[in-house]
């Protein structure tokens, strides 16, 4: 693999030797990875080659499903969030996940964004109204639901539920933001939209961005990850690894001859 | 260009399968025509003779002795008592129980034993449940009670609503939880003010279903609370459903008793019916 030239930055998450089990099924083999702080990273790949399953790691998601198992590091500002005796809840309070599917909870557009930040703090009324309206703005929502904040969220289209899903997890300021496939549901416009939104949200946090569409990757992210079964086959920036990506493979599945 | 035989061959088929559709239309028609026949008839023979017998005096006097006048007042009491006793009892049993096994245990051994042996208490003839109940809360006590009618009714309401709310969070999207756990949910939390929520309907739907279920039951209550002729509102003793005075006075020969039989057998179907109607403008209303 080759190393990228990531010096200049602060690293966010350290991934260091990780390996990953469904039951018996080796997913991710040995994973080295340095996600730079404040930046867009992107991981692309086939499916099936282990790149959602390494963004689960990041929030500890996998641990709902007991099968699954990691072996390795990974490193939060220097200390491995997998061996935490730290609740894991306060973990994701710092790293955020927003899925594939937009999932509105069954509540008013209000209250799916009060609802996180009342986990974990306790706001005035005026406080709390301030922080759901920052949130909407940070994530392009707020002209378009500003009249309708006690209406029920599922009463959104699939584009605006999925900006609603940023805003509430941007809402408990995280530190990190884990994008599964985000556009991969909604039609061309609202991913305009979004990607608009994950570039933007590049100046406060260290979004970390999983996508099928190597567009999408070459768009907004400024490093890449190319994995294949379970490899980190390439890590880069997005320039070069688009340019001239140093393994064949790399230049095999980005320029669509292979996946 | 299709040629001519393949063209005639192709509508020489569309004919036939037109025939078997426009049969199988018929054959369904009327097999609903066949089931929609006994049910007006029975709903209509319930209004027709249950109106006839419905006057003032049956909501408040008190069930009569043959040939007496009265009403169903103590009836429609002790239904009122025991079916709402028993859903207060088995609805957040059959709530906590339904959540364990969908969010708790879904496959462990135990979690599949208690699936099983819910089963059969669901589809158990509800005289067993009586019978059961005489040999524990009745026998023992050499009286019949209205609390031993409240176990009876619970243990008819519990297996419903079990398997109900499992059923209704089970149909909850995993990708709702994760969303929730992804926040930093407790558990707890995802539960109550997630997966329910987003059940609630479902879960409300079953309650009222099973509620429906219980207002109607008379082999339970026949070896349990028994029936009374007179007021009462004392737990421990013996008390007046309308099942069971349909039951009584429906076989007996007396005109007013039968009567009177009819007039309840009308309150309890409009019980339901205005059950059902609930749960289906519930579901609906989402």
């Amino acid at each position: 693999m080759q190393v990228a030239d990531t010096q200049a930055l602060k690293t966010k998450l350290s991934v260091k030797d990780l390996n990953f089990y469904y039951g018996k099924f080796h997913a991710l083999k040995g994973i080295n990875l340095e996600i730079p702080e404040k930046k867009v990273t992107a991981f692309i790949g086939p499916s099936g080659c282990g790149k959602s399953t390494l963004l689960r790691i990041f929030n500890r998601m996998f641990e709902l499903y007991p099968e699954q198992r990691a072996v390795g590091q990974v490193l939060l500002d220097g200390e491995d969030l997998l061996s935490s005796k730290e609740d894991v809840a306060l973990l994701r309070a710092k790293v955020g996940m927003v899925f594939q599917k937009p999932t509105p909870f069954p509540m008013s557009i209000f209250d799916n964004i009060a609802f996180g930040v009342k986990l974990f703090e306790n706001l005035n009324a005026t406080d709390m109204e301030e922080r759901v309206e920052w949130a909407l703005r940070k994530s392009a929502l707020w002209t378009e639901v500003k009249d309708k904040l006690h209406q029920s969220g599922s009463g959104l289209s699939g584009g605006q539920q999925q900006r609603l899903c940023i805003a509430r997890g941007i809402a408990i300021k995280p530190e990190v933001l884990l994008l599964d496939e985000p556009c991969s549901a909604l039609d061309p416009i609202s991913t305009a939209k979004v990607e608009e939104l994950i570039v933007e949200l590049k100046d406060d946090y260290t979004v970390v961005i999983v996508t099928h569409n190597m567009q999408q990757a070459a768009r907004c992210s400024d490093f890449t990850a190319y994995m294949y079964l379970g490899d980190l086959v390439e890590f880069g920036p997005t320039e070069q690894m688009f340019f001239k990506p140093s393994r064949k493979e790399t230049e095999d599945y980005i320029t669509g001859r292979f996946g | 260009m299709m040629s001519p035989e393949v063209r005639a061959a192709r509508s020489a088929k569309f004919a036939r399968r037109n025939a078997v559709n426009q049969l199988a239309t018929g054959l369904a028609l009327s097999a609903m025509a066949f089931g929609l026949i006994w049910l007006f008839w029975i709903l209509w023979e319930t209004i027709h003779l249950g109106v006839g017998g419905l006057t003032l005096s049956t909501l408040t006097e008190m069930t009569p002795g043959p040939n007496e006048d009265g009403g169903l007042l103590n009836a429609i009491y002790g239904s009122l008592m025991m079916v709402g006793l028993a859903t207060f009892v088995g609805t957040p049993v059959g709530v906590m129980a339904g959540i364990y096994l969908a969010e708790y245990d879904r496959k462990s051994w135990f979690a599949n034993v208690t699936r099983f042996v819910n089963d059969i208490l669901l589809s158990a003839p509800s005289i067993v449940i009586g019978l059961f109940v005489y040999s524990i809360a009745v026998h023992p006590f050499h009286t019949f009670s209205a609390v031993a009618g409240v176990l009876a009714l619970s243990l008819i309401v519990i297996p419903v609503v079990i398997r109900t709310t499992e059923n209704m969070l089970q149909l909850v999207p995993e990708g709702l939880r994760e969303a929730a756990y992804a926040l930093g949910t407790p558990k707890w939390k995802v539960i109550l003010s997630i997966t329910l929520k987003a059940a609630r309907t479902g879960v409300i739907t079953g309650i009222l279903l099973a509620v429906a279920r219980i207002s109607g039951e008379t082999a339970p209550l026949l070896f349990t609370a028994l029936s009374n002729q007179f007021w009462t509102s004392s737990l421990t003793q013996p008390m007046a459903s309308l099942p069971v005075t349909i039951f009584k006075f429906a076989m007996s020969p007396y005109e007013n008793w039968q009567k009177l039989a009819w007039a309840g057998v009308f309150l309890i179907t409009l019980a339901v019916l205005g059950l059902n109607i609930m749960a289906r403008v519930l579901t609906r209303a989402k």
